[in-house]
């Protein structure tokens, strides 16, 4: 019995350590991927989310609302840059998630909103998130604060290692 | 999903390519043709503060030539990623940057005050300087540049801008020169910008 219980606790880990480090939550329905926030200047009052939501369900989803601890109010944006112009619009009706598909929200995109932040968005911190879902429901993720202007990771997860280091101007470079 | 992410990226690509396209042509016939518009279409006097709350002119500019952006700090994204773009090149200018003056011009005198200005432009290259002022103030600047604002109201209340994203390079006296798109590669931006140095007056 003994030895049984050991191998299916191994066999449990191995499963465990199969799942991408970088989703979160539990939710049987829609996966988050990868969410994180870029640092933000002194004395602003917003900031930006960026994830990929992925719907396991054969039945699309939505996300309609989000909220934060960090921040006054939370809204589901698009931003858009139209002919050299910037537009950013509320989605008052919230974000489709695709049946067995995925959506991103990234720079350019879609993204949360923070408005309000009690304070700036610091590299390397951490804060939480719930998002809310038509038919998942609540999922509650953790949110890291990369550098100002970085960008999604292409290599999953932890590549973006680097863009945390250090403060102030040693950072720049990274977009 | 790969193939339709290529799609997706060419699309925007030939999307923004064409903006760009347009824009230049824009400006290009703007500043060759026509005696009321001229090479002085761009650009122009104005009074405004600066983020440590003194007046400043045209004239603080000019004298150097300056690179001069305009937005508002409750920008999420367009804003900041142009501000870090611009204090990269500034640093990579190394010592030439000095021979250029930058500046930040709010679309959002309403919120912007000089102070939040000084507070959000310490996170980026200290040569950046924020300018503010009345409503009127601004809406003449932004004539002046071409600069296209909006105040969108959002059903809680408060509002957004749409803004155009566009870093206008101007020569020592004022006119203009060339613009930097919104995310426009590095190599680009920093020719453009050692052009600019080499406008430098010799004294």
């Amino acid at each position: 019995m003994r030895s049984l219980s050991k191998q299916l606790a191994f066999a449990a880990a191995l499963i465990v350590a199969a799942l991408p480090a970088f989703a979160q939550g539990t939710n049987p329905l829609i996966t988050v991927e990868e969410p994180y926030a870029r640092a933000t200047p002194s004395g602003a009052q917003t900031g930006a989310v960026y994830m990929t939501l992925a719907n396991k369900a054969n039945a699309a989803d939505r996300l309609t609302a989000a909220a934060s601890n960090v921040a006054a109010k939370v809204q589901i944006h698009e931003m858009s840059v139209v002919n050299g112009v910037m537009q950013m619009r509320e989605l008052a009706n919230g974000l489709a998630v695709p049946a067995d598909g995925s959506v991103t929200l990234k720079p350019g995109s879609y993204h949360v909103m923070l408005i309000g932040l009690k304070k700036p968005l610091t590299a390397g911190e951490t804060f939480p998130l719930t998002l809310t879902f038509e038919k998942a429901g609540n999922i509650s993720v953790t949110v890291t604060v990369r550098a100002m202007g970085a960008t999604p990771d292409k290599n999953g997860g932890m590549g973006d290692m680097h863009d945390n280091q250090g403060g102030g101007m040693g950072h720049m470079e990274m977009k | 999903m790969r193939m339709r992410h290529v799609i997706l990226t060419a699309m925007a690509g030939i999307a923004g390519f064409s903006a760009m396209v347009v824009l230049i042509l824009f400006l290009g016939s703007s500043s060759q043709t026509g005696r009321s518009i001229g090479s002085a279409a761009i650009g122009g006097p104005f009074t405004l503060v600066d983020d440590t709350g003194t007046a400043v002119t045209e004239s603080t500019l000019a004298g150097k030539p300056y690179a001069i952006y305009f937005g508002y700090t409750y920008c999420p994204e367009v804003c900041p990623t142009t501000l870090l773009d611009l204090s990269n090149w500034i640093k990579k200018l190394g010592p030439d940057a000095d021979k250029l003056n930058y500046a930040f011009v709010t679309v959002d005198p309403e919120r912007d005050t000089p102070q939040l200005m000084h507070s959000y432009l310490s996170s980026f290259d200290k040569r950046i300087r924020g300018f503010t002022g009345t409503s009127e103030e601004i809406a003449k600047i932004a004539r002046e540049y071409r600069v296209y604002y909006k105040k969108i109201p959002t059903d809680d209340g408060s509002y957004v801008m749409d803004h155009s994203s566009i870093i206008y390079l101007m020569g020592p006296n004022g006119k203009f020169v060339t613009v930097i798109a919104y995310q426009e590669d590095d190599a680009s931006a920093l020719g453009k910008l050692r052009n600019l140095v080499a406008l430098t007056p010799s004294s």
